[in-house]
Order: C-alpha cells, then structure tokens, then sequence
C-alpha cells in the first residue's frame, strides 16, 4: 500500500514536502466533441496539500477536462490516476466516493434546509430504524468548522445566508464528504474583495491539512495570490506551466490568450458635456413585488462613464431594466436629454439613440437558436435595407452581418450559423456589434463582461472608450469591482437598493469601495467584523433589500 | 461541393427524428398486430399479417387513383389545422384548440350555407369559407387574448374552448340550426355552398386550398418580418421585447390565425364532404393535426408530408381492415406510437446514437416549456 492516507493531517505551520505520488495525476486525456477537440492531450498533476490553479479563457477546456475528473464526461483517450493508480471514474457519486469534489459557480444548496441539512443532504446519518441523527450530525459539522475555522451556524437557513457564507456551506459539505481533492470553479466570481481574502485563507488552511485544491479561474491577481503552482490551457491544451512566484500577470495573460495583451486600457481624460441622463427618485419592483430600486437618483453627461458597483443583487439590474424599458417604474423619473422617457417602450429607448448590453446576454441580449446575422439586425430587421415593407431581405441582412463580423472581430466560420454555436466571448461580440453600430447618445451597459475571457473583456472596454471618446454617455453597471475602477469615469455604489458614496474613479481605493459595496458605506472605517454583517444581509437570489 | 453536403447533412439532421419515429412506430405496430390477431380465437400465431395488413394499407392510400384522392380528402383538413398549430409552436405557444376551432369553423360555415341558400355558388362558397375562418380564428382569439393580458395558460384555456365548442355545436345542432321536421338533430345541407369535385370522387376544391396555405405560411414565417417576429418572440420572448417587438400583440395574432387555419379546414369538411351537420358530429382532426405538426417539425413543408402520411393511413385503414382483417383503430396506435416517439427523443437519439441531429424538436421544447409558468410583459 503506497496509498497516502486521505486525512493525514499536516502540521499546520508548514508546508510538508511533495510526495513522490501526486494525489491526482491526468494523462494525456482527450476529449472531442463533434467538430471541436475540447482537451487535447492534457496532462495534469496535483499534489497533497497543493493548491494547483488551472487557468483558462472560456472555452478553454478547463470545464471539460473537470467534468472528465467528476465522472460527467468520458475521456476519449488519457487515464486519470489517484494516488498512483489507475481509476475508472463512473459517474459523480463514483467522484465523490473517491474523494473527489467540486464546488460549482452556481451553488447546488437547497435553500429552505438548514446548513446542517444541507451538508447531510444524500449522506445522512442514521439512527436505529431509520431516523435523522440530527444531533450526531451537528456535531460531526461542528467539529469540522471548528477545525478549518469556518465561521457558520449549522443551525442557520441557507436562504437567510450571503453568497460568501453559501459557498463555505459547499466547501464544508466537501469536508464533509472526506474530500481530498477538491475542485473550485471560479469561486469568488460572486464574491467581495473581502469575502475572497477570507476564503483565500480557508483554501490555505485546507491545503495544509494535506487536501489537494484544484482553482479553476480566469482572473490573473487571483491566481498568482492563491496557487502553489498553474497550469495554463488554451484551446484545449496545456500551454505552459508556471510557478507564480517565477511569473507575472502580463506573462500569464499571453500564455492564456496566445498573444500580448493589454491587460488595462487607457481610459484617457474625460471631456464631460450636458447631462444626457438624468434619473430622479427612481423607484422599481423586482418580479416579487419587493421595491429593489428605493429612489437612485443620479446623472451622467455626454463624454463620460458613470460606473455603478455593487454586489450583485442590490437592484442594478431592476436599475437598468427600468431605464430601457423593459421594467415598470413604481416612481421617479428618468429624463434623456432633457426628454422625459419614464416607462417609455424599449423601441422608442432605442429610436432615441440608447443601446443597451445586457448582464444576461441569452436571455436579453441573442436569441440563440438563430443564426449570427439576424442576431446582427434583431432590433432593426423591419427597417431598410432590411426589409422591404413586410418582406425581409436576407441579402441586405447577410451584408451587414459580414460586414459587422469583420469589424468587430467576430470569430465564427459564418454568418448563417446559429448564435448559440459561438463562444461566449463572441456572443458577446454580436451584442456588441448591434447595439453599438451607430451613433448613441446613451449606452447602458450591465456587466458587459461577465464570464468572457481576458482578450475579450479588452476588446470591449475599448469599444466602450471609444463610445464615451465620441460623446456618449455610459453607464456601466458591473460587480467586478477592477472593471469599474479601470474604465469608468465616475464611480457611484448601489447598495440596498440605493446609490451610497460617489467618488472619483482615478482616485477611488479598491479596498475602500469594496467596503462599501459590503457595508452600504454606513462605517465605511469599521472593521471585518462590520462587512460581514452588511454581507449577510444581502442573499443570493433576486436581490432582498438588506433592511 | 461542400454546400451540397452541408446541405444534406442539415436535412438529414432535421428529417432523422421523425422518420425514425415513424419506422419504429410501424415496427410496434407490426408487433401489436401479431399478438392482437394471436388472441382472437381460432386464429393462430401469424407472423406474416403485418406484411399483408401494411401492403393492405399502402394499397388503399396510393394504390388506385381513387385511394390517392382520399388520401388527399383526408390529408387536406389535417394539413391545414397543422399548419396552424405549428405556427403557435414556432411562436412558442401550445394550442391544444385546434379541434374547437375546426368545429367551430364547421358549424359557422354550415350555417352560412343555409343562410344563403339560392345565392349560387359563387356567392354562398366563398362566404361560407370566410364564415367558418371567422368562427375558428374568433375561437383561436379568446385564448390568444386571455394569454396576453392575464398570461392564463393556453393549453387550458384551448381545452376548455374545445369542451365549450362541442356544447355549442349540439345545441345549435339540436336547436336553431335545426333543420325543421327531421327526426334527428341536423342541420339543412349546405346546397349551394357544397364544394365543387373537381377530382376523384370527393376531391373537392378546399384540396387546393389547403394546399395553398403550405406556401403562404411557409412565406409567412421564412420572408416576412411578421414571420421573425413570431419565431423570435418563440425562441426568446425576452430579448424580442427588447429588441422592440411586442410578444402579447404577437401571441394574440399567431392564435387568431391558428384558428383561421383550423377554421378553414372545418368549413373544408363539411362544405365538401359531409354536407349537413349532425349533433353527432364527431372528428379527431384536431387532436391529429398535433401529431401532424410535432412529425412535421412545425416547418410547413415537413407538415405537408406529415398530414400527407397521416392522410393516407386514414384513407388505406378500411382496406386493410378488410384485406387483412386488421382493425383500422390500428392506424391510431401507430399515430400515438409516432407521437411517443417524438415526444420521447431522448430515447430514439440514443438508441440510434445519432449525433449530429438536432437534440430537440424545438416544439417538443415547447411543450415542456410552456407547461412551466412564464411572465409575458
């Protein structure tokens, strides 16, 4: 038996030497799917006690060599060893058995369970004849927080939890599984600064107790503070390997992306005109019927970006749902050049020159099941030249599809195929292309790149620029605070519902805002303790005005 | 050339589905015919019948120029509520109403013939048609209207209609429309508004009608802007409200015209081939033409040769029942067992290990969708 028994438990004070056996080792696997080889011979190794990044854009590979680990997927070719030896990995029951486990974006709780229900959920721990034992439960999750320092009421309902406290609930429920190797995906994608230094330290105590963290991520600074070692992948296969303390962000970027990056853009100076949008007490419901928008008022000129940050879910997209159009408003005003436009329809929002991206590009942005031209001219397709009077012209639309795929940098074999077919990145593309080809006198923008890769992202806070440089207004709303502080102009942070704290983005300190967005600004000096408050107050799902 | 495979791989990744479903549909069938026939008494294990009961079939659909028009008598009605319903499936709604409309299309139509009965053809034909749209598309309206301003759910509301539908058309059967002095509840025949053979012995005009309306609503979806407006408001309300289309205006027109499409194909019926109404009026086109319209992937090609097949089981049935001594109710398994199929196509894909076709019907989406509770702003 070489096996390393899964819970040996390191001295936490230091980190043991690298085992002659990785806990995990991946072979060679490959993965095609039709038309598409998604991992191309890929060769991966994890040791006990590493936290091992895997670093990709979308549509890397990095899912699909994961869901390979979990059982989901099959490898073509490859092998995947555990501790040395060969494994067939079925399913994900199979995975967890092995002590294998990840921890998705979007967290698989269920919200009305307490958080010890939750954890014991297909794992329960039984008494004679059948019943719960609730109270040896308890304790087993007690002793596993106490022991990795986890802050969390096992008697606590999961739906009254902030999304950082949800996620340990995931990670515990791993521990609780006696996971040994445990896979995150793109974990603090939902989190505060705050909220990702807390659980950058419960990685580090996991890692030292002997457990093996695979860190799936796209975001550079966060790789190279948390990972012991990174591996890199594009298109499918493993580009490089490094060492984060023998490379650098820009380094990473062009492994990643293939090619040298900008990895912030030069906003360049501002010239600031007329108001252009002017929104007064402004007051919306959410689905629910729950006031999420509690009177924001604010305005943004022509020639400059107004940044709007907060945790997601604190009525940024009510905000903006409503200034388009697509929201009733339940009171205040929204005013576009002087115009007032309160509840106007979202064709007369774009007849007056506002285009709008939205944070759901497939539910908002594309219809996916058709093709990348028509996506092109979904809010003009009854105009000329393409349609002449009730008959469309498939020629005109084709044209300007190939001319709006060159332009902007589409990446797609044709304009006929369906826009569901394109990567993420382009998709976004597509949104893009449409809605900022033509000349704009407002561009409302709500988190334009979330999940897109880093030469993506790039692209359009360039498009952007170039918007405010020609004289539109923006307002960009975003939870990714490094997005708000490098391109806006202005930043303003909602939270609960209401704006709190407006600033100057060239001077704005990234911790500082981020207080806020925790916090509503109330003790913007207090201390952890405080952000994790406000941060509980805010839950996961359409956004509960923290009271 | 790469076009032309392409091209041929597109449809074959479109047409797989359904044809599988058919041949499977015919295999259980098979089945089902030699353990039926092995439980009548007297009669042994025959594993031969299904040969001779499918020959029967084919015979009576296109063996003789007679079975083909009958095909194309039983085809047209099918064709047109079809039509309909796969309109509403390409603008993402689930009409189960296809048979209230037809209904209601027949009766209005019925009675327009009799009341303008001795205003010739060329006024009594053309009006009654137009009577039995009205009716049907008033019919396809309602449920049209209550979706858009109170989001009640077309598949109840459809069902509903078709129980009201049915009620009304006994009461006026027995009641107003009553042809006075006869012992059973009919009406008065359509007379003048009976419409003219013009091939076989009951290939009437409403044929070419419903013939017609393949083009015109292919025309409809594929060249108009109306036409993207309903598949885009289908395949994703929410950006095409966006986008500045109007999803309730939308799924009140696609219902309205639906029913038209359902309403003609009534009037069709009964001003060419039952020519009166009995309060015992009874069909099953409009439960059919769903079928038609899932086989035909909502695409009005497709569902031409889907109610062209639906058509011709219907119209070879008698024969093989005499030939074969096969039931006819045997063409409704193997319709139900299509649909099955279709509906399930998890399961075919993966018995076939097809991949590149199509991973849904997209109406099939549908189904499952609107079964879900959607806001419609």
């Amino acid at each position: 038996m070489t096996n390393v028994p899964p819970t040996t438990i390191a001295p936490p004070e230091e980190v043991p030497p690298p085992p002659p056996v990785p806990a995990l080792e991946m072979r060679g696997i490959t993965k095609r799917y039709p038309g598409v080889v998604a991992n191309d011979r890929i060769d991966l190794d994890v040791k006990p006690g590493e936290i091992h990044a895997l670093l990709g854009e979308n549509g890397a590979g990095k899912t699909t060599l994961m869901n390979i680990l979990y059982g989901l997927a099959r490898p073509d070719e490859g092998e995947i060893l555990l501790d040395g030896k060969v494994v067939d990995i079925a399913g994900p029951s199979d995975a967890i058995a092995r002590g294998i486990s990840m921890v998705h974006q979007h967290f698989m709780l269920v919200p009305v369970l307490s958080v010890a229900e939750n954890i014991i959920l297909g794992e329960e721990i039984t008494r004679a004849g059948g019943f719960l034992d609730r109270a040896a439960a308890r304790d087993r999750i007690a002793k596993l927080a106490e022991q990795f320092g986890f802050d969390v009421d096992p008697d606590a309902q999961v739906a009254k939890l902030s999304v950082g406290q949800q996620q340990r609930v995931e990670i515990l429920k791993a521990l609780y599984r006696d996971t040994r190797i445990l896979v995150l995906d793109e974990p603090t994608a939902v989190l505060t600064p705050q909220e990702t230094d807390e659980i950058f330290l419960l990685l580090r105590r996991l890692a030292e107790s002997g457990r093996s963290i695979i860190f799936i991520s796209h975001k550079l600074y966060e790789v190279l503070a948390i990972a012991d070692r990174i591996t890199v992948i594009r298109r499918g296969r493993v580009v490089g390997e490094r060492l984060p303390k023998a490379t650098t962000e820009d380094d990473l970027a062009e492994l990643m992306v293939g090619r040298e990056v900008m990895l912030s853009v030069d906003r360049g100076e501002s010239h600031p005109g007329a108001v252009v949008l002017a929104i007064d007490d402004l007051r919306v419901k959410d689905d629910r019927g729950r006031e999420v928008v509690r009177g924001v008022s604010l305005q943004v000129r022509a020639g400059e970006i107004l940044g709007i940050a907060g945790v997601a879910g604190n009525g940024q997209d009510e905000l903006v749902e409503a200034i388009i159009g697509l929201r009733n408003v339940s009171g205040g005003t929204v005013t576009l050049a002087g115009q007032d436009v309160t509840s106007a329809a979202p064709r007369q929002m774009h007849d007056r020159g506002v285009a709008y991206v939205p944070a759901d590009r497939h539910r908002y942005g594309l219809i996916l099941s058709f093709s990348i031209a028509d996506n092109l001219v979904l809010n003009r397709y009854n105009r000329p030249p393409f349609a002449r009077g009730i008959v469309r012209n498939d020629a005109a639309v084709l044209e300007e599809a190939t001319r709006a795929i060159g332009q902007y940098d589409i990446r797609t074999p044709s304009a006929t195929i369906p826009a569901g077919t394109l990567s993420g990145g382009n998709q976004q593309k597509v949104v893009v292309a449409r809605e900022f080809d033509r000349d704009l006198t407002l561009l409302v923008l709500d988190q334009p790149t979330r999940g897109l890769d880093v030469g993506s992202i790039e692209f359009i806070h360039r498009q952007i620029i170039a918007k405010r440089n020609a004289s539109t207004a923006v307002l960009l709303v975003s939870a990714e605070l490094d997005e708000i502080l490098e391109v806006s102009d202005r930043i303003a942070v909602m939270y609960g519902g209401r704006l709190v704290g407006e600033m100057d983005a060239r001077t704005a300190d990234k911790n500082e805002v981020g207080l806020v967005m925790a916090t509503g600004g109330r003790t913007a000096q207090a201390s952890r303790g405080a952000a994790e408050d406000g941060a509980a107050g805010v839950s996961t799902g359409s956004g509960e005005p923290p009271a | 050339m790469t076009g032309l495979r392409n091209a041929l791989r597109q449809i074959w990744a479109t047409m797989a589905l359904p044809l599988l479903a058919i041949v499977m549909a015919l295999v259980a069938g098979a089945v089902v015919i030699i353990l039926s026939s092995a439980l009548v008494p007297g009669h042994g294990f025959d594993p031969g019948l299904p040969l001779t009961a499918y020959k029967a079939l084919f015979e009576g659909s296109l063996g003789t120029d007679n079975a083909r028009v009958e095909t194309l008598v039983q085809a047209a009605p099918l064709l047109l509520a079809a039509l309909g319903i796969g309109l509403g499936f390409k603008a993402g709604l689930f009409n189960i109403g296809a048979q209230g409309q037809f209904l209601m299309g027949a009766i209005a139509a019925v009675a327009a013939a009799g009341a303008l009965k001795g205003d010739g053809a060329l006024v009594a034909i053309p009006l009654s048609l137009l009577a039995g749209c009205a009716a049907g598309a008033a019919w396809g309206l309602i449920p049209g209207f209550l979706k858009a301003v109170s989001g009640a759910h077309e598949v109840v509301t459809t069902i509903m209609l078709n129980f009201i539908a049915l009620a009304l058309l006994s009461f006026l059967v027995s009641g107003p429309l009553r042809l006075p002095k006869s012992p059973q509840p009919v009406t008065a025949p359509v007379s003048d508004a009976a419409l003219p053979i013009f091939i076989g012995r009951d290939g009437h005009i409403g044929i070419i009608l419903a013939f017609l309306a393949v083009p015109v609503v292919w025309f409809l979806l594929f060249r108009t802007t109306r036409g993207f407006e309903i598949r885009a408001v289908g395949a994703n309300p929410d950006a095409s409200r966006y986008a500045g289309m109007k999803p309730r205006r939308l799924i009140i027109l696609t219902m309205t015209v639906a029913g038209l499409f359902a309403g003609l194909a009534g009037a069709g019926n009964i001003l060419g081939i039952n020519h009166q109404m009995s309060a015992t009026f009874s069909t099953t086109v409009g439960f059919d033409a769903i079928t038609v319209a899932l086989l035909g992937r909502s695409h009005p090609i497709g569902i031409m040769l889907a109610a062209l097949l639906f058509g011709g089981m219907r119209a070879g049935a008698a024969l093989m029942q005499i030939k074969a001594g096969v039931p006819v109710e045997l063409v409704d398994v193997v319709q139900s067992i299509i649909l099955l199929f279709l509906v399930a196509s998890p399961i075919v894909r993966r018995l076939f290990r097809l991949r590149g076709v199509k991973a849904s019907l997209g109406t099939t989406d549908t189904m499952a969708r609107t079964y879900g509770n959607e806001v419609i702003r």
